[in-house]
């Protein structure tokens, strides 16, 4: 079981597909259930404090606006577990919507940074296309599989 | 209006990941308003932005138009707008002073907008959400045109601290200090005041508060009117400038930070305060005249005799870099009268860059404030903006003469109440 990190991070369809492959999937379901439901805060919708943004200095320097480092504290810690990610380019927003470009950008540059297997796939514009992108996300997910085992 | 919560619709990006989402919502609460996030379809997004024709790339900021456009065209209902993204992200600078300028031209709904970062506090957006509540709620309060009775309005603000006394539409009573102690600066600019128009304390019939201390010095009073300073101020402003019709713009550079409203028919639109920074505010100008040896009340006149100081080195965006280049400045031999003169000009500058391009300027301009007083300052604006700037009589005391304006709505009641009684 490796621990994929998707982008977009929300993308429920994403993360069912790594999940159903047998492997983990890490998003935003991972990091915000963490944070909604660590008991004490008082700051809906997210739960994040002041501090979030301050952990996300780790990521993005102090002139990166807040927003982005806030974001950072979340998915950061994510990028830095992940033994592989999946990045989708230009997603539709019914697909998995981030936010903020700027913290997309970012998070794309790390992970392709990191030295680990990684597929990168244009969003789908048809439906050929989308079996095809189902096809090519279930061989990466098959293949990180036998490296685990070879 | 009912007595239902007002209603201020939350156009933001980044509020929630930046922690401070709970200070927005506070903030409005203490103010009796309730923050909500218009609902709207994601097919209403695509084609939202794609009509508002700005090509953002962020989702949120694609969000922030389809929901600002959803209120424009009646989809939504809101009392007021507040419209904020992260300090720093030019994408959503962009975003919004652009649905800030769209929603102004094609709505009567009350807008702010502000940049904030993780270290915004409700305190901060207190005064904002409690104009925007004010606009709302009190339209026919803020319609008052003319003084009734015999009313006092008391301004705590940051540097000093104002009284007026107002009988009969007519300033009978003024009383002025330093700010020290909140509740005894005040006792004693009502007491000069009171003084001065030879009436009694229990002569008064309404009394309204504004400024920093006020909600202090209204419990203290028991104050008819508790408001804050941007509508107060406005309402001040065009009432003294006798521009109570039609379109003006009033700028107040306080001891603290800066306001720049966008009035029409005596009512305000839009506005901006002082942001993340107080670098360009009132207190430069404290600095500067402190640095030259000369009160407050001279540098005006001293500034008055260079031709404007441009030329001089002068930067107050930062207050400890502005001191920097006025120590540069004297160093390198310029006259004071140049380095006072170049002090205001920075001073202009400043807030014609971070707050006059977040308001739509429309003649008059009227600048109050005791900064107003500072004949340099008021050049310096003037020439900024390429118009004549007005100054009103009693510009100093534009505070305490909108509280007593507005709180005079109260008189009429209170009178009715007190003949039942």
């Amino acid at each position: 079981m490796v621990k994929v990190f998707i982008y977009p991070a929300t993308s429920l369809m994403l993360s069912d597909l790594v999940a159903r492959y047998g492997h983990t999937p890490l998003g935003s379901a991972v990091s915000i259930r963490e944070h909604i439901q660590t008991p004490g805060f008082d700051s809906p919708p997210l739960q994040m404090t002041a501090e979030d943004p301050q952990k996300g200095l780790k990521w993005a320097a102090v002139e990166v606006p807040s927003g982005i480092r806030g974001r950072m504290s979340l998915y950061g810690p994510l990028v830095e577990e992940a033994e592989a990610a999946i990045i989708i380019d230009e997603p539709e927003l019914s697909f998995g919507c981030m936010g903020c470009a700027r913290t997309n950008e970012l998070l794309c540059f790390m992970l392709r940074e990191k030295d680990i297997p990684r597929l990168e796939l244009r969003y789908p514009a048809s439906r050929e296309e989308g079996v095809t992108f189902v096809a090519q996300i279930k061989k990466f997910l098959d293949d990180l599989k036998k490296e685990e085992t070879a | 209006m009912s007595d239902r919560p007002v209603r201020i619709a939350q156009i933001t990006c980044g509020a929630e990941y930046s922690g401070i989402q709970n200070e927005i919502t506070s903030a409005a609460a203490t103010v009796g308003a309730q923050m909500f996030y218009p609902d709207v379809a994601l097919k209403d997004v695509k084609t939202a932005y794609k009509e508002f024709g700005l090509p953002v790339k962020s989702p949120d900021l694609k969000l922030a138009i389809a929901r600002a456009k959803a209120i424009v065209e009646g989809r939504i209902e809101a009392d007021g707008i507040f419209i904020a993204s992260c300090f720093r992200c030019a994408e959503a600078a962009i975003v919004r002073n652009e649905l800030r300028r769209y929603i102004v031209e094609n709505s009567k709904i009350p807008v702010v907008s502000y940049s904030f970062n993780e270290r915004t506090s409700s305190s901060t957006l207190l005064t904002r959400l409690e104009a925007l509540s004010t606009i709302a709620k009190r339209r026919e309060l803020m319609a008052r045109e003319v003084q009734v009775g015999i009313t006092m309005g008391v301004d705590s603000g940051s540097s000093t601290t104002k009284c007026v006394i107002m009988k009969d539409n007519e300033i009978v009573g003024t009383g002025w200090k330093p700010t020290t102690e909140v509740l005894k600066s005040a006792d004693d600019v009502i007491a000069e005041a009171l003084a001065e128009s030879g009436l009694k304390m229990s002569d008064i019939e309404a009394i309204g508060t504004t400024g920093y201390g006020r909600f202090l010095i209204g419990k203290h009073l028991n104050a008819d009117l508790v408001q804050e300073e941007l509508t107060v101020n406005s309402k001040g402003a065009v009432y003294l400038a006798n521009a109570q019709k039609g379109f003006a713009t009033v700028i107040d550079i306080g001891g603290m930070d800066n306001k720049a409203i966008s009035v029409n028919d005596g009512i305000p639109g839009s506005f901006t305060m002082g942001g993340i920074c107080a670098g360009a505010s009132g207190r430069f100008l404290e600095m500067t005249s402190k640095r030259l040896g000369v009160d407050i009340t001279e540098l005006g006149a001293l500034s008055m005799k260079s031709a404007g100081g441009e030329d001089v080195p002068m930067n107050s965006y930062c207050i400890v870099f502005g001191t920097q280049s006025l120590v540069n400045a004297l160093a390198a031999g310029y006259k004071p009268e140049d380095v006072a003169a170049a002090s205001c000009h920075s001073v202009a500058q400043q807030v014609y860059e971070q707050q006059l391009q977040e308001v739509d300027i429309k003649e008059p301009v009227i600048m109050v404030g005791g900064s107003s007083l500072i004949q340099g300052l008021v050049r310096a604006m003037g020439r900024m903006l390429k118009t004549e700037v007005v100054v009103p009589h009693h510009s100093q005391y534009i505070g305490a003469v909108g509280a007593a304006l507005i709180a005079s709505g109260f008189v009429e009641k209170k009178r009715a109440e007190k003949k039942e009684a």
